[in-house]
Formats: C-alpha cells, structure tokens, sequence
C-alpha cells in the first residue's frame, strides 16, 4: 500500500545563486574592488549614464564595467568608448544576469588590478530583482520620459536597490515630468533611498552623482 | 518572466530529493513565496506542469504560501504587515517604514513523497 509522506526541506530556491554571489563579495572585498550593478527597463538611459560616469572617472581609478543584453554587443561598444576595460554578457534568451554569469566572465581579470566595477544588468524591471550579484551597491534608473508612478508599478526592483538615478532631466519640461510626484513614488516603495536628478546628455547633475560615488570608494564600502 | 527557470530549479530540488529516496515519487511541493521576492504566484504555477515533465515530479501539485511584507515601524517599536507592496507606511501610525522583516521568501519548505 502506497501513502505519501510529508519531508520537511527548508531550502531557499535560489540557493545556488546566493553563494555563489556571496562568494564574491568576498573576493571584492579582498581585492579592494567596489561594486555597483545598475539597474533599468530597456531604454531608459543606464548605458549612456555609464559611459558619462566611467569616463569621468577613469583618470582617477581603474575601472571596468561588465553589461548585460539577450543579444549584440553594441552596448559594451557603447561603453568602450570610454576608454575602460568592458565586457558584454550576451544572455540568449535569459532576461537578467546571476552570479554565475558574473563570475565566469571575471575569469581573466586580476581583481588586484581594479578600483572598480560596474554591472549594467539586462534592461528589465522585474526579473533581475531576485539574484543577487555580489554588488555593494545596486542602483535603479527611471528616466523623465517613463513617468513618473514606475516606482508604483515595479516596487520590487526599487525596493531591492540602494540608491535610485532620475535620468533624462534635460528632457522634463518637454515631457511635462513631475518630479515632486516621482519623489513620491520612489519614497512610496523605499522610503529613506537617496535620489539623485542627472542628465548624461549636458551633464547636470553629474557632480553630485560622482561625489556619492567617490565617497564610497573612500569609505572602503567595499 | 524567470518563472519557468525558477520552476525548473524548484523540480531540479525535488529529484534531488527523490533519488535520495530511490526514486519515489514526489506528489507535491510546498513553497513559501514572498510578495517581494519579484516572482508571480500565477506565472509559476503556469510554468509548473512544464518544469515537471518527464521527471519524478510529473504531475505533481506546487502549494504556494504566500507569505505578506512586514516591516518594522520604529515609531510603533513593532512589526506591521502591510496591504500593498508599493505602500511603505506603517498601516497604524502612517510613518515610512523602510526596515524589512518578512515577503522576500522563495523557499521550498517541505516535500510530499509517495512510498
């Protein structure tokens, strides 16, 4: 006579991906490499802000940046531009990176030899929230013209990131983008996260941006 | 969608366990899921009956917890569950409550096996 038995498990599903992205937090914090992922739906300005950021910074430390898509690899020639070491994760049909990606394509990069590394995730609003990356820091974007209620709509993301970029604002007035609203929002998901207001395109707010960023680098948040 | 990978990982953890016990047959799965966890109940239940095909899992049923947010409200000095996931406010006193306790759970809690 069959009966069924009841088997107590406890196992976290993505098991797999938070050692593993533990591990390496470890490894750069050792190394003394600061990490930052970058997080966006498609579009919404993360690969131009990157470029801007990278090359701003590359006279000053040594950087890479690591960028995600399901195909092409025009984003990392974007980002090469800036004259920094990058290198494009092509995902097939996987919408979000995992540790294990991040891991296999540091595979012939000394981590001694950087100061620091950016992730640009895959665009995508839902499905990179749930893997951890081994990053320090995990940054959203929403740009102008997405609206302003995009915190609302995808809390998760915003509530699983550190700190949140409002980009495009060279383009808010013509948009008619609220910016008290948006504020809201963001607050509404992930009350306390800081916000920065930037404009890859004529630079505003960029200093700002960079201050917060350097300042981590000093703090040894790594 | 990540719903069907993670389908696939919950059934890759169910074999795991039925090859600990020869093989047996594994009729249901029981998951506790977070409302933050960025995975939708609907959307794995819909990639479920595909993640168990051909395996020991065939057929079986996913029974999904849904666990709520609570956060912690450091005005209150309690925990609070909140209604809506895009409304950071503890529900009695309305101040921002950022300190998550519980809702990021994607955990597989317990198996039913057929012996």
């Amino acid at each position: 006579m069959t009966q069924t038995r009841l088997v107590e498990v406890r196992q976290n599903v993505l098991k797999h991906n938070d050692v593993l992205a533990r591990e390496l937090r470890i490894r750069f914090q050792k190394a003394g490499v600061f990490v930052a992922s970058f997080v966006s739906s498609p579009g919404s300005g993360k690969t131009a802000f990157l470029e801007k950021t990278l090359t701003k910074l590359r006279s000053q430390y040594r950087i890479t940046a690591l960028v995600g898509d399901l195909a092409t690899a025009n984003d990392a020639a974007r980002l090469a531009r800036a004259e920094v070491p990058v290198k494009q994760i092509v995902t097939g049909t996987i919408c979000h990176l995992e540790a294990q990606m991040v891991s296999d394509s540091l595979q012939d990069w000394d981590l001694n030899e950087l100061d620091c590394l950016f992730i640009e995730n895959v665009g995508n609003l839902v499905c990179p929230s749930s893997y951890d990356l081994g990053e320090a820091l995990r940054v959203v974007l929403m740009s102008t013209t997405e609206g302003e209620d995009k915190p609302l709509k995808y809390p998760t993301i915003f509530n699983t990131a550190d700190v949140a970029v409002i980009t495009k604002m060279d383009l808010a007035e013509a948009v008619e983008f609220d910016l008290k609203a948006a504020h809201a929002s963001i607050q509404a998901v992930r009350p306390a996260m800081q916000v920065f207001e930037v404009s890859s395109k004529t630079g505003e707010g960029m200093d700002k941006w960079l201050e917060f960023l350097q300042a981590k680098f000093v703090d040894g948040q790594v | 969608m990540h719903e069907l990978s993670i389908a696939l990982s919950i059934v890759e953890m169910g074999i795991e366990e039925s090859n600990k016990r020869g093989g047996a047959k594994v009729d249901a799965v029981h998951l506790k899921l977070g409302r933050l966890s960025g995975v939708v109940k609907d959307a794995l239940l819909f990639s479920w009956e595909i993640a168990c095909q051909g395996t020991t899992l065939e057929s079986s049923r996913l029974e999904i917890t849904e666990i709520p947010v609570v956060v912690h409200c450091e005005n209150c000095k309690t925990d609070r569950t909140i209604a809506e996931i895009n409304n950071f406010l503890c529900p009695v006193c309305n101040a921002p409550t950022p300190e998550v306790m519980q809702g990021r759970e994607l955990e597989v809690t317990a198996l039913e096996i057929i012996e």
